[in-house]
Protein backbone atom coordinates (compact mmCIF):
# COMPACT_ATOMS: atom_id res chain seq x y z
CA UNK A 1 0.00 0.00 0.00
CA UNK A 2 1.91 3.34 -1.03
CA UNK A 3 -0.98 5.64 0.30
CA UNK A 4 0.51 3.58 4.12
CA UNK A 5 2.19 6.43 5.64
CA UNK A 6 -0.41 9.35 4.74
CA UNK A 7 -3.34 6.65 6.21
CA UNK A 8 -1.20 6.15 9.01
CA UNK A 9 -1.07 10.15 9.81
CA UNK A 10 -3.95 10.82 9.33
CA UNK A 11 -5.59 7.37 11.76
CA UNK A 12 -3.50 8.82 14.54
CA UNK A 13 -6.77 10.65 15.39
CA UNK A 14 -9.98 9.05 16.61
CA UNK A 15 -12.57 11.88 16.40
CA UNK A 16 -11.66 15.02 14.73
CA UNK A 17 -10.70 16.93 11.34
CA UNK A 18 -7.67 16.97 9.56
CA UNK A 19 -7.17 19.84 6.96
CA UNK A 20 -4.69 18.69 4.46
CA UNK A 21 -2.99 20.21 1.13
CA UNK A 22 -2.70 23.71 2.35
CA UNK A 23 -0.02 25.32 0.51
CA UNK A 24 3.08 25.65 3.00
CA UNK A 25 3.16 29.45 3.06
CA UNK A 26 -0.48 29.87 4.00
CA UNK A 27 -0.65 27.29 6.82
CA UNK A 28 -0.09 29.76 9.64
CA UNK A 29 -2.54 32.27 8.05
CA UNK A 30 -5.20 28.99 8.03
CA UNK A 31 -4.26 28.39 11.54
CA UNK A 32 -5.36 32.01 12.78
CA UNK A 33 -8.11 31.78 10.35
CA UNK A 34 -9.57 29.10 11.77
CA UNK A 35 -8.60 30.29 15.66
CA UNK A 36 -6.92 27.01 16.30
CA UNK A 37 -4.87 29.11 18.76
CA UNK A 38 -7.83 29.56 21.32
CA UNK A 39 -8.80 26.04 21.17
CA UNK A 40 -8.10 23.67 24.06
CA UNK A 41 -8.27 20.46 21.84
CA UNK A 42 -5.23 18.59 21.29
CA UNK A 43 -3.97 20.11 17.54
CA UNK A 44 -1.18 18.70 15.75
CA UNK A 45 0.38 21.08 12.77
CA UNK A 46 2.58 19.93 10.46
CA UNK A 47 4.60 22.09 7.88
CA UNK A 48 6.47 21.72 4.55
CA UNK A 49 5.44 17.50 4.15
CA UNK A 50 6.22 16.27 0.88
CA UNK A 51 3.77 16.85 -1.53
CA UNK A 52 3.18 15.29 -5.14
CA UNK A 53 0.48 18.27 -6.18
CA UNK A 54 1.56 21.71 -4.17
CA UNK A 55 5.37 20.38 -3.85
CA UNK A 56 5.56 21.07 0.10
CA UNK A 57 2.44 21.01 2.18
CA UNK A 58 1.18 21.81 5.51
CA UNK A 59 -1.48 19.68 7.42
CA UNK A 60 -3.60 20.74 10.60
CA UNK A 61 -5.33 18.26 12.69
CA UNK A 62 -7.44 19.24 15.74
CA UNK A 63 -9.44 16.80 18.37
CA UNK A 64 -12.58 16.31 18.83
CA UNK A 65 -13.72 19.11 16.72
CA UNK A 66 -15.98 19.39 13.93
CA UNK A 67 -15.97 22.96 12.32
CA UNK A 68 -18.95 24.54 10.52
CA UNK A 69 -17.94 24.19 6.97
CA UNK A 70 -18.86 27.96 6.68
CA UNK A 71 -15.72 28.41 9.09
CA UNK A 72 -13.96 26.46 7.28
CA UNK A 73 -14.89 28.20 3.69
CA UNK A 74 -12.91 30.81 4.87
CA UNK A 75 -9.41 29.93 4.45
CA UNK A 76 -10.49 29.45 0.46
CA UNK A 77 -8.79 32.88 0.16
CA UNK A 78 -5.37 31.39 0.70
CA UNK A 79 -5.75 27.83 0.67
CA UNK A 80 -8.25 26.77 -1.93
CA UNK A 81 -6.30 23.87 -2.53
CA UNK A 82 -6.85 22.60 1.03
CA UNK A 83 -9.06 18.94 1.87
CA UNK A 84 -10.63 18.68 4.49
CA UNK A 85 -11.18 14.98 6.57
CA UNK A 86 -13.74 14.08 9.24
CA UNK A 87 -12.32 11.68 11.10
CA UNK A 88 -14.92 9.39 13.30
CA UNK A 89 -13.49 6.26 15.56
CA UNK A 90 -10.40 6.23 13.38
CA UNK A 91 -12.05 6.27 9.81
CA UNK A 92 -12.30 8.99 7.31
CA UNK A 93 -16.28 9.78 7.05
CA UNK A 94 -16.14 12.34 4.86
CA UNK A 95 -13.40 14.27 2.23
CA UNK A 96 -14.79 17.56 1.33
CA UNK A 97 -13.30 20.84 -0.38
CA UNK A 98 -13.35 24.24 0.25
CA UNK A 99 -15.07 26.88 -1.12
CA UNK A 100 -15.10 30.38 -1.18
CA UNK A 101 -18.31 31.91 -0.17
CA UNK A 102 -20.35 34.83 -1.87
CA UNK A 103 -19.10 37.07 1.08
CA UNK A 104 -16.23 37.40 3.79
CA UNK A 105 -17.21 38.67 6.59
CA UNK A 106 -14.48 39.87 9.29
CA UNK A 107 -11.47 38.04 7.99
CA UNK A 108 -9.96 40.60 5.34
CA UNK A 109 -8.76 43.60 6.32
CA UNK A 110 -9.66 46.36 3.47
CA UNK A 111 -6.05 48.28 2.23
CA UNK A 112 -7.91 51.34 1.70
CA UNK A 113 -7.53 53.58 4.71
CA UNK A 114 -10.24 55.86 4.26
CA UNK A 115 -12.25 53.23 4.25
CA UNK A 116 -15.35 52.85 7.09
CA UNK A 117 -14.34 49.42 7.97
CA UNK A 118 -11.11 50.58 9.15
CA UNK A 119 -11.84 53.88 11.20
CA UNK A 120 -15.27 52.11 13.06
CA UNK A 121 -15.19 49.53 15.20
CA UNK A 122 -16.99 47.26 12.65
CA UNK A 123 -16.96 43.76 10.47
CA UNK A 124 -15.01 44.11 7.30
CA UNK A 125 -17.16 42.77 4.57
CA UNK A 126 -15.90 41.62 0.81
CA UNK A 127 -17.86 40.32 -1.98
CA UNK A 128 -16.42 37.70 -3.98
CA UNK A 129 -16.39 38.90 -7.18
CA UNK A 130 -14.17 35.97 -9.33
CA UNK A 131 -13.90 32.94 -7.20
CA UNK A 132 -11.10 31.03 -9.43
CA UNK A 133 -8.80 33.87 -9.99
CA UNK A 134 -9.62 35.46 -6.46
CA UNK A 135 -10.96 38.86 -6.93
CA UNK A 136 -12.43 40.20 -3.89
CA UNK A 137 -14.69 43.38 -3.66
CA UNK A 138 -14.98 45.82 -0.13
CA UNK A 139 -18.90 46.31 0.13
CA UNK A 140 -18.26 49.46 1.45
CA UNK A 141 -15.32 51.62 -0.29
CA UNK A 142 -15.32 49.34 -3.55
CA UNK A 143 -11.72 48.34 -3.32
CA UNK A 144 -10.97 45.48 -4.92
CA UNK A 145 -8.48 43.11 -3.66
CA UNK A 146 -6.71 40.22 -5.55
CA UNK A 147 -6.21 37.00 -4.31
CA UNK A 148 -2.21 36.84 -3.44
CA UNK A 149 -3.04 40.72 -1.52
CA UNK A 150 -5.57 38.57 0.46
CA UNK A 151 -3.06 36.76 2.61
CA UNK A 152 -1.43 39.90 3.74
CA UNK A 153 -4.58 41.36 5.06
CA UNK A 154 -6.40 38.86 7.13
CA UNK B 1 -44.88 52.80 2.21
CA UNK B 2 -41.86 51.65 1.38
CA UNK B 3 -38.67 53.71 2.51
CA UNK B 4 -35.16 53.08 0.82
CA UNK B 5 -31.95 54.58 1.10
CA UNK B 6 -29.92 56.06 -1.81
CA UNK B 7 -26.30 54.90 -1.31
CA UNK B 8 -25.13 54.55 -4.53
CA UNK B 9 -26.44 54.85 -8.21
CA UNK B 10 -25.52 51.75 -9.14
CA UNK B 11 -27.52 50.14 -6.47
CA UNK B 12 -30.68 51.53 -8.65
CA UNK B 13 -32.26 50.30 -11.79
CA UNK B 14 -33.16 52.28 -14.96
CA UNK B 15 -36.85 52.07 -14.70
CA UNK B 16 -36.11 53.97 -10.80
CA UNK B 17 -33.38 55.75 -12.62
CA UNK B 18 -35.99 57.05 -15.07
CA UNK B 19 -38.93 57.43 -11.99
CA UNK B 20 -36.46 59.71 -10.41
CA UNK B 21 -36.00 61.71 -13.38
CA UNK B 22 -39.83 61.78 -14.18
CA UNK B 23 -40.42 63.30 -10.20
CA UNK B 24 -37.44 65.99 -10.55
CA UNK B 25 -39.45 67.27 -13.69
CA UNK B 26 -42.77 66.83 -11.63
CA UNK B 27 -40.49 69.38 -8.67
CA UNK B 28 -39.92 71.74 -11.65
CA UNK B 29 -42.94 72.17 -12.04
CA UNK B 30 -44.08 71.96 -8.39
CA UNK B 31 -40.80 73.14 -6.28
CA UNK B 32 -43.56 74.22 -3.36
CA UNK B 33 -45.54 71.53 -1.45
CA UNK B 34 -46.37 70.33 1.95
CA UNK B 35 -45.31 67.03 1.20
CA UNK B 36 -42.67 66.79 4.02
CA UNK B 37 -45.31 68.55 6.67
CA UNK B 38 -44.83 67.06 9.75
CA UNK B 39 -41.37 65.53 8.77
CA UNK B 40 -38.18 66.09 9.68
CA UNK B 41 -34.45 65.69 8.06
CA UNK B 42 -31.34 65.55 9.26
CA UNK B 43 -28.26 66.77 7.27
CA UNK B 44 -25.12 65.59 8.58
CA UNK B 45 -22.34 66.75 6.84
CA UNK B 46 -19.09 65.03 8.86
CA UNK B 47 -17.27 67.21 6.02
CA UNK B 48 -18.64 70.33 5.23
CA UNK B 49 -19.89 71.21 2.10
CA UNK B 50 -21.81 74.26 1.72
CA UNK B 51 -22.93 73.30 -1.85
CA UNK B 52 -24.54 70.37 -1.45
CA UNK B 53 -25.72 71.16 2.09
CA UNK B 54 -27.33 74.37 0.62
CA UNK B 55 -29.29 72.47 -2.30
CA UNK B 56 -30.81 69.49 0.38
CA UNK B 57 -31.88 72.05 2.69
CA UNK B 58 -33.49 74.12 -0.16
CA UNK B 59 -35.11 70.59 -1.04
CA UNK B 60 -36.75 70.04 2.15
CA UNK B 61 -37.45 73.34 2.81
CA UNK B 62 -39.63 73.58 -0.44
CA UNK B 63 -41.64 70.20 0.58
CA UNK B 64 -42.72 71.97 4.08
CA UNK B 65 -40.43 69.77 5.86
CA UNK B 66 -37.92 70.64 9.16
CA UNK B 67 -34.22 70.30 9.11
CA UNK B 68 -32.10 69.56 11.61
CA UNK B 69 -28.15 68.65 12.02
CA UNK B 70 -24.29 69.95 11.23
CA UNK B 71 -22.57 71.25 8.85
CA UNK B 72 -19.11 70.51 10.44
CA UNK B 73 -18.30 67.27 12.41
CA UNK B 74 -15.87 69.61 14.78
CA UNK B 75 -19.48 71.18 15.83
CA UNK B 76 -20.85 67.73 16.58
CA UNK B 77 -20.26 64.93 18.78
CA UNK B 78 -18.14 63.28 16.66
CA UNK B 79 -15.39 65.46 17.82
CA UNK B 80 -15.44 63.93 21.12
CA UNK B 81 -14.85 60.39 19.59
CA UNK B 82 -18.20 59.47 19.21
CA UNK B 83 -18.67 56.52 16.46
CA UNK B 84 -20.72 56.99 13.77
CA UNK B 85 -23.08 53.64 14.86
CA UNK B 86 -23.59 56.25 17.57
CA UNK B 87 -24.72 59.70 16.13
CA UNK B 88 -26.38 57.52 13.28
CA UNK B 89 -28.66 55.71 16.02
CA UNK B 90 -29.41 58.74 18.29
CA UNK B 91 -30.41 60.62 15.13
CA UNK B 92 -32.52 58.40 13.97
CA UNK B 93 -34.62 58.76 17.13
CA UNK B 94 -35.15 62.46 15.99
CA UNK B 95 -35.34 62.73 12.22
CA UNK B 96 -37.59 60.41 9.34
CA UNK B 97 -34.38 60.79 6.54
CA UNK B 98 -31.13 61.47 6.94
CA UNK B 99 -28.63 63.41 4.42
CA UNK B 100 -25.18 62.82 5.09
CA UNK B 101 -21.64 63.77 3.72
CA UNK B 102 -18.79 61.66 5.27
CA UNK B 103 -14.94 61.95 4.60
CA UNK B 104 -14.41 58.15 4.61
CA UNK B 105 -15.41 55.79 1.89
CA UNK B 106 -18.39 53.27 2.96
CA UNK B 107 -19.82 55.66 5.20
CA UNK B 108 -23.17 56.12 4.03
CA UNK B 109 -23.23 51.95 3.33
CA UNK B 110 -22.49 51.40 6.78
CA UNK B 111 -24.89 54.07 8.19
CA UNK B 112 -27.74 52.39 5.88
CA UNK B 113 -27.00 49.08 7.63
CA UNK B 114 -27.24 50.02 11.03
CA UNK B 115 -30.91 51.99 11.34
CA UNK B 116 -34.47 51.74 9.65
CA UNK B 117 -34.44 54.89 8.33
CA UNK B 118 -33.58 56.02 4.77
CA UNK B 119 -30.30 57.02 4.45
CA UNK B 120 -29.67 59.56 1.47
CA UNK B 121 -25.96 59.51 0.94
CA UNK B 122 -24.52 63.00 0.04
CA UNK B 123 -20.86 62.02 -0.75
CA UNK B 124 -19.04 59.44 1.00
CA UNK B 125 -14.70 60.47 0.43
CA UNK B 126 -13.84 59.66 -3.20
CA UNK B 127 -16.83 56.96 -3.69
CA UNK B 128 -20.09 57.97 -4.45
CA UNK B 129 -21.95 61.18 -4.52
CA UNK B 130 -25.58 59.63 -6.62
CA UNK B 131 -27.44 62.98 -6.28
CA UNK B 132 -25.17 64.88 -8.32
CA UNK B 133 -25.28 61.80 -10.92
CA UNK B 134 -29.45 62.46 -10.74
CA UNK B 135 -29.07 65.86 -11.43
CA UNK B 136 -26.26 65.17 -14.06
CA UNK B 137 -28.97 63.28 -15.52
CA UNK B 138 -31.74 65.52 -15.19
CA UNK B 139 -29.90 68.46 -16.85
CA UNK B 140 -28.83 65.74 -20.02
CA UNK B 141 -32.46 64.92 -20.40
CA UNK B 142 -34.15 68.55 -19.89
CA UNK B 143 -31.52 69.74 -22.43
CA UNK B 144 -31.48 67.10 -24.78
CA UNK B 145 -35.05 65.92 -24.54
CA UNK B 146 -33.94 62.37 -24.31
CA UNK B 147 -30.88 60.30 -22.63
CA UNK B 148 -30.31 57.63 -25.39
CA UNK B 149 -28.16 57.53 -28.21
CA UNK B 150 -26.08 61.02 -26.97
CA UNK B 151 -22.50 61.92 -27.84
CA UNK B 152 -20.83 62.54 -24.62
CA UNK B 153 -17.67 64.24 -24.03
CA UNK B 154 -15.54 63.99 -20.55
CA UNK B 155 -12.57 66.20 -20.46
CA UNK B 156 -10.08 66.60 -17.35
CA UNK B 157 -9.48 64.27 -14.25
CA UNK B 158 -11.74 61.12 -15.48
CA UNK B 159 -8.89 59.15 -13.00
CA UNK B 160 -10.50 60.46 -9.75
CA UNK B 161 -13.58 62.17 -10.76
CA UNK B 162 -16.34 60.48 -9.02
CA UNK B 163 -18.44 62.70 -10.86
CA UNK B 164 -17.98 60.85 -14.44
CA UNK B 165 -17.23 57.39 -13.34
CA UNK B 166 -21.14 57.75 -11.16
CA UNK B 167 -21.97 59.28 -14.68
CA UNK B 168 -20.71 57.03 -17.02
CA UNK B 169 -22.19 54.25 -15.02
CA UNK B 170 -25.74 55.66 -15.17
CA UNK B 171 -25.29 56.15 -19.11
CA UNK B 172 -24.56 52.73 -19.56
CA UNK B 173 -28.43 52.18 -20.41
CA UNK B 174 -28.82 54.19 -22.76
CA UNK B 175 -26.45 53.72 -25.39
CA UNK B 176 -24.00 56.54 -25.58
CA UNK B 177 -20.75 56.98 -27.08
CA UNK B 178 -18.08 58.51 -24.84
CA UNK B 179 -15.35 60.50 -25.87
CA UNK B 180 -12.60 60.46 -22.86
CA UNK B 181 -10.49 63.77 -23.33
CA UNK B 182 -7.76 63.68 -20.74
CA UNK B 183 -3.61 63.46 -19.83
CA UNK B 184 -2.25 60.36 -19.79
CA UNK B 185 -1.87 60.48 -15.72
CA UNK B 186 -5.50 61.25 -15.41
CA UNK B 187 -7.02 58.62 -18.12
CA UNK B 188 -10.64 56.89 -17.06
CA UNK B 189 -9.62 53.96 -15.42
CA UNK B 190 -9.70 50.22 -16.78
CA UNK B 191 -12.22 48.94 -15.30
CA UNK B 192 -14.67 51.21 -16.88
CA UNK B 193 -13.20 51.38 -20.05
CA UNK B 194 -13.85 47.47 -19.02
CA UNK B 195 -17.75 48.32 -18.40
CA UNK B 196 -18.18 50.05 -21.52
CA UNK B 197 -16.71 46.89 -23.44
CA UNK B 198 -18.78 44.27 -21.59
CA UNK B 199 -22.08 47.16 -22.16
CA UNK B 200 -20.91 47.31 -25.87
CA UNK B 201 -20.30 51.25 -25.77
CA UNK B 202 -18.80 53.05 -28.36
CA UNK B 203 -15.74 54.77 -26.25
CA UNK B 204 -12.61 56.87 -27.85
CA UNK B 205 -9.89 58.22 -25.61
CA UNK B 206 -8.46 61.34 -26.82
CA UNK B 207 -5.11 63.51 -25.49
CA UNK B 208 -6.13 66.29 -27.26
CA UNK B 209 -8.97 68.39 -26.82
CA UNK B 210 -10.03 69.23 -30.62
CA UNK B 211 -12.26 70.83 -32.40
CA UNK B 212 -13.03 67.26 -33.96
CA UNK B 213 -13.88 66.37 -30.64
CA UNK B 214 -16.25 69.37 -29.67
CA UNK B 215 -18.22 69.55 -32.60
CA UNK B 216 -19.40 65.70 -32.51
CA UNK B 217 -20.61 65.85 -28.84
CA UNK B 218 -24.00 66.82 -27.65
CA UNK B 219 -22.66 67.20 -24.03
CA UNK B 220 -19.29 68.18 -22.65
CA UNK B 221 -19.40 67.57 -19.50
CA UNK B 222 -15.54 69.34 -18.06
CA UNK B 223 -14.28 68.37 -14.35
CA UNK B 224 -11.36 70.59 -12.41
CA UNK B 225 -7.64 69.01 -13.21
CA UNK B 226 -6.19 69.40 -9.57
CA UNK B 227 -2.57 70.12 -8.80
CA UNK B 228 -2.74 67.77 -6.12
CA UNK B 229 -3.23 64.77 -8.50
CA UNK B 230 -0.09 65.21 -10.12
CA UNK B 231 3.18 63.16 -8.94
CA UNK B 232 5.01 65.70 -10.91
CA UNK B 233 4.97 69.03 -11.11
CA UNK B 234 5.82 69.70 -14.17
CA UNK B 235 3.35 67.38 -16.05
CA UNK B 236 1.00 69.10 -14.74
CA UNK B 237 2.10 72.65 -15.65
CA UNK B 238 2.42 71.38 -18.95
CA UNK B 239 -1.14 69.74 -18.99
CA UNK B 240 -3.53 72.25 -16.79
CA UNK B 241 -4.05 74.77 -19.59
CA UNK B 242 -4.51 71.93 -22.24
CA UNK B 243 -7.92 71.33 -20.72
CA UNK B 244 -9.53 74.88 -20.73
CA UNK B 245 -13.00 75.44 -22.89
CA UNK B 246 -12.96 78.85 -24.31
CA UNK B 247 -15.44 80.21 -26.22
CA UNK B 248 -13.95 80.90 -29.20
CA UNK B 249 -13.80 76.35 -29.22
CA UNK B 250 -17.58 76.51 -29.96
CA UNK B 251 -17.93 78.13 -32.84
CA UNK B 252 -18.64 75.01 -34.88
CA UNK B 253 -20.23 73.14 -32.40
CA UNK B 254 -23.61 71.13 -32.31
CA UNK B 255 -26.65 73.85 -32.07
CA UNK B 256 -28.35 71.33 -29.09
CA UNK B 257 -24.33 71.00 -27.12
CA UNK B 258 -24.58 72.22 -23.56
CA UNK B 259 -21.78 72.46 -21.14
CA UNK B 260 -21.87 70.40 -17.76
CA UNK B 261 -19.92 71.20 -14.72
CA UNK B 262 -20.17 69.55 -11.30
CA UNK B 263 -18.65 72.89 -9.76
CA UNK B 264 -16.90 74.59 -8.56
CA UNK B 265 -14.51 75.66 -11.60
CA UNK B 266 -11.11 76.63 -11.33
CA UNK B 267 -9.98 77.30 -14.88
CA UNK B 268 -10.83 74.92 -16.88
CA UNK B 269 -14.11 76.84 -18.24
CA UNK B 270 -12.90 80.13 -19.64
CA UNK B 271 -15.34 82.85 -17.93
CA UNK B 272 -16.10 83.71 -22.20
CA UNK B 273 -17.82 80.22 -21.96
CA UNK B 274 -20.32 82.05 -19.37
CA UNK B 275 -22.67 83.84 -21.57
CA UNK B 276 -22.61 81.43 -24.68
CA UNK B 277 -26.20 79.97 -24.34
CA UNK B 278 -25.01 76.78 -24.48
CA UNK B 279 -23.47 77.11 -21.14
CA UNK B 280 -25.60 75.53 -18.69
CA UNK B 281 -23.61 74.50 -15.49
CA UNK B 282 -25.28 77.31 -13.69
CA UNK B 283 -29.00 75.85 -14.26
CA UNK B 284 -27.39 72.64 -13.78
CA UNK B 285 -27.08 72.83 -9.87
CA UNK B 286 -30.19 74.72 -9.99
CA UNK B 287 -32.08 70.89 -11.25
CA UNK B 288 -29.88 69.81 -8.23
CA UNK B 289 -32.76 71.01 -6.31
CA UNK B 290 -35.28 69.31 -8.26
CA UNK B 291 -33.36 66.14 -8.24
CA UNK B 292 -32.97 65.95 -4.49
CA UNK B 293 -36.81 66.98 -4.05
CA UNK B 294 -37.34 63.28 -6.30
CA UNK B 295 -34.70 61.74 -4.25
CA UNK B 296 -36.00 62.78 -0.87
CA UNK B 297 -39.41 61.85 -1.66
CA UNK B 298 -38.98 58.51 -3.40
CA UNK B 299 -36.86 57.57 -0.19
CA UNK B 300 -39.80 57.99 2.21
CA UNK B 301 -42.20 56.24 -0.09
CA UNK B 302 -44.25 59.19 -1.05
CA UNK B 303 -46.05 59.22 -4.11
CA UNK B 304 -45.37 61.70 -6.76
CA UNK B 305 -47.57 63.01 -7.89
CA UNK B 306 -49.96 63.06 -4.65
CA UNK B 307 -52.93 61.67 -4.40
ZN1 LIG C 1 -13.14 49.21 2.00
Amino acid sequence: MTGNKKELAVAALKNGTVIDHIPSEALFAAVRILGIENMGKSVTIGNNLHSNRLGTKGIIKVADTEFEQCVLDRIAIIAPTAVVNIIRDYSVVEKRPVTLPDTLTGIVRCPNPKCISNNEPMASRFEVVDRNDVDLCCHYCGHHVAGGEAASLL
Amino acid sequence: MKTQSLVSIDDITKEEMLQLLERARYFEANPNSKLLDGKVVATLFFEPSTRTRLSFETAVNRLGGRVIGFSDASTSSTSKGETLKDTIKMVSNYADLIVMRHFLEGAARYASEITDIPIVNAGDGANQHPSQTMLDLYSILKTQGRLDNLTITMVGDLKYGRTVHSLLMALRFFKPVFNFVSSKELAMPAEYLEVCRREGIEFHEYRDFSQEVIDSSDIIYMTRVQRERFSDVMEYEKVKNLYTLHNAMLATSKPNLKILHPLPRVNEINIDVDDNPKAYYFEQARNGVFARQAIITKALGLQIPPK
